[in-house]
């Protein structure tokens, strides 16, 4: 009689061997959906809270402070900073900095005073459309709330006095699209470079090409430029296409220099392409490679306000939001594509990304020198 | 900038450490310029750390060197202009077709347009790889592989190539071929240094080393070698025996008063007999135990006893050395 089952449990032993030998993959296929979980879990929340906003309080006096009291308590609103004209209100939003601004005219405690009604413009950046909606429900509210507050205490009035005039500045109709796409682009140039770049190198290692290469003349910053600007042209490519995809395909306006877009993401592809260095230093095939560029493709979906906006995130998650480039790319393409900013608006961002490139890239280079040519 | 002296790689204890681990510890040998020089060794001896050191790749803990008269230490990138290197897996672009890879190759070492397709002619003449130009590499047999890439080795004309295991896995005729293009070559003035796990190979070296646990065991022309005192210990001589059941005539061979050691080598057995042991007394002990000897006749060692034997004399001094200063670690 043939044992069907013959070898079962030769086979399971042999494999619980490999499991446990196997640190990294045992790593990745338990972690990586555990911080899936918390990242979901954590990330979508409803409740948007502590939107960066500006104020422009052109009044300053006792009423006017006490509507900013207001608004800070009602945990919606996160006062980032305050400014003192209508320029430099439009450029925090512009630029990313703040999703909300306020201004509250010069008249405002005098006509509360006098019994008028008080006007205050709240501008909304309505790229994204649940932070925009949150920000119009909760600001109207309290301006409905400070204004049923007036009547109760006895002032004599026949309408509102305070009268919060929502206005939202970018993407009115509330498109996805408008909202996705640019976000989109930034994650796909990542994978493509990324992914390209790592791809490149270890194919090498894997064939022995590389080690061939090391005894040749070829010097290191010859070898890397040569790998890389094929790779920065496919990038660039890529982005021309998405962009003429999103704008004629999806009829996302857009408002800022299609020029400026393309200079700033030279920055981002130097970040994603040191990226790529890096792994190759790391990895010794190609599925290991793959395995870890997957690793930075996570982050740049969850964690750069592609998908959620940073504001919902933990504390803990919105700090690593910093370290993760695409959350800058991400400003960049938003705010050109939908705000219509400029150089003065998003050098900063442009500036973080540079740096992380140049330090990606020297870490990589040293650990390609230690890793793989005098390994 | 290649001096003409008469040697090709001058190593003077050559030490290399990685961490606590000593790779390759006060190795020296000189290659002549024209020798088919064969370093051989057991995977993990240090033969690839010095060929990284030789290339510079490696920085030398200690020692120095000299490749064609440059030291490896001081101008890396000279030396890397002056030599051919092929590695043990025929670093080609298997998407590339013949004439891309020498074009490659050619540019990376800096060939002006004209010298690169006068070269890229020569090599296609000379390796015979004319109907495979416009091939890719992928599609080409293990031994058109190996030419091609030992054509990218040598298309910036060098006067040295090493070649890191360049037979490893390609079939006896290639083999075969391989080396007779080398002899060729070598015949031209160009210094060959050869890794080999093959003693065969070994046997076709104008010199040989042999490294083991990054100390160079023995080195000199294989005649030499043969001739080492410690592979012939006076009063001892080398024998073949021929006979049907090698394996039953070996066990037997062994419980032989007077029969030092034996082994098998195809159909025979290579043994090493005291002098008072003659073969035809060897011949009539083994009748006893009914093993009929079809042959039996004196044998000069080859390589491979030669390396056995200094391997196990190697190995012997090692565990005394060991043991005599403090308790042997493990």
């Amino acid at each position: 009689m043939l044992n069907p089952f013959r070898g079962f449990g030769a086979v399971f032993y042999k494999e619980t061997l490999h499991v446990r030998r196997d640190f990294a993959t045992l790593f990745f296929s338990l972690i990586i959906p555990i911080m899936q979980m918390l990242l979901l879990g954590y990330g979508i929340d409803t409740n948007i809270r502590q939107i960066n906003t500006v104020v422009y309080n052109a009044d300053g006096r006792r009423e006017s402070r006490e509507l900013l009291d207001r608004l800070r308590n009602s945990d919606t609103f996160h006062i980032y900073r305050y400014v003192n004209n209508d320029h430099d209100l439009n450029d925090a939003i512009i630029s990313g900095k703040c999703r909300v601004g306020i201004k509250i005219p010069v008249d405002y405690s005098d006509k509360l005073l006098h019994g008028m009604s008080a006007q205050v413009l709240v501008l909304i950046d309505g790229s994204d459309s649940s932070v925009a909606g949150q920000a119009i429900n909760v600001s109207t509210a309290i301006g409905l709330d400070e204004s049923l507050r007036r009547v109760l205490a006895g002032a004599d009035s026949s309408s509102f006095a305070v009268d919060m005039r929502p206005k939202i500045l970018f993407n009115p109709d509330s498109r996805s699209p408008n909202f996705f796409l640019p976000g989109l682009t930034a994650v796909l140039l990542l994978n493509v470079t990324t992914f390209l770049t790592a791809f490149s190198i270890v194919r090498e290692k894997e064939r022995g090409t590389l080690e061939q290469l090391f005894v040749t003349p070829v010097r290191p910053m010859g070898l890397l430029l040569g790998k890389l600007l094929p790779y920065l042209g496919i990038g660039f490519f890529e982005l021309c296409m998405i962009v003429t995809a999103m704008r004629f395909l999806f009829s996302v306006p857009i408002h800022g220099s299609v020029l400026l877009l393309a200079f700033l993401s030279l920055p981002y592809l130097f970040v994603s392409l040191s990226l790529g260095i890096l792994i190759s230093s790391k990895a010794t095939s190609q599925a290991h490679a793959m395995q870890l560029a997957f690793l930075t493709i996570l982050p740049s979906i969850f964690f750069s306000g592609y998908i959620f906006p940073r504001e919902t995130m933990p504390k803990f998650f919105y700090v690593i939001s910093y370290f993760v480039p695409a959350t800058y790319f991400i400003n960049i393409t938003r705010g050109i594509i939908l705000r219509g900013a400029t150089w003065v608006h998003l050098w900063s961002d442009a500036l973080a990304l540079f740096a992380m490139g140049s330090l990606l890239l020297i870490i990589a280079a040293r650990r390609f020198h230690d890793k793989v040519i005098t390994a | 900038m290649s001096a003409p002296e008469a040697t090709a790689i001058t190593a003077q204890n050559l030490i290399r450490r990685f961490g606590h681990f000593t790779a390759v510890n006060d190795i020296s040998f000189t290659v002549q310029r024209g020798e088919i020089f064969g370093f051989l060794g057991p995977n993990g001896s240090g033969k690839t750390t010095v060929i990284k050191m030789l290339t510079g790749l490696l920085p030398l803990s200690g020692g120095s060197a000299t490749v064609q008269g440059i030291d490896v230490h001081a101008d890396p990138e000279t030396v890397r202009e002056n030599i051919g290197y092929m590695s043990q897996n025929f670093s080609l672009y298997s998407d590339l077709t013949v004439e891309e890879n020498l074009t490659f190759y050619g540019r990376i070492y800096g060939l002006t347009p004209e010298r690169l397709r006068r070269r890229i002619d020569e090599i296609v003449q000379l390796n015979g790889l004319a109907p495979y130009y416009k091939r890719l590499a992928a599609q080409l047999s293990g031994g058109w592989k190996q030419r091609l890439a030992l054509g990218c080795a040598m298309l910036h004309e060098p006067k040295l190539i090493f070649l890191d295991e360049p037979t490893a896995g390609i079939d006896p005729v290639a083999r075969r071929q391989l080396w007779d293009l080398l002899f060729d070559l070598s015949a031209h003035g160009i210094t060959f240094f050869v890794t080999t796990h093959y003693m065969d190979e070994a046997e076709r070296c104008s010199h040989v080393a042999y490294i083991y646990f990054g100390k160079v065991i023995a080195d000199g022309t294989p005649d030499d070698l043969r001739e080492l005192p410690e592979v012939n210990p006076p009063g001892t001589y080398r024998v073949e025996i021929a006979a049907p059941h090698v394996t039953w005539a070996l066990r037997i061979a062994r419980t032989i008063p007077g029969l030092r050691s034996a082994t098998i080598f195809g159909q025979s057995i290579h043994a090493l007999i005291d002098d008072q042991l003659e073969i035809n007394h060897l011949r009539q002990r083994l009748l006893d135990h009914g093993i009929v000897v079809t042959e039996i006749r004196p044998l000069a060692p080859s390589l491979e006893d030669v390396f056995v034997e200094l391997t196990y004399r190697h190995q012997a001094k090692q565990s005394d050395q060991a043991a005599a200063p403090e308790a042997p670690s493990a």
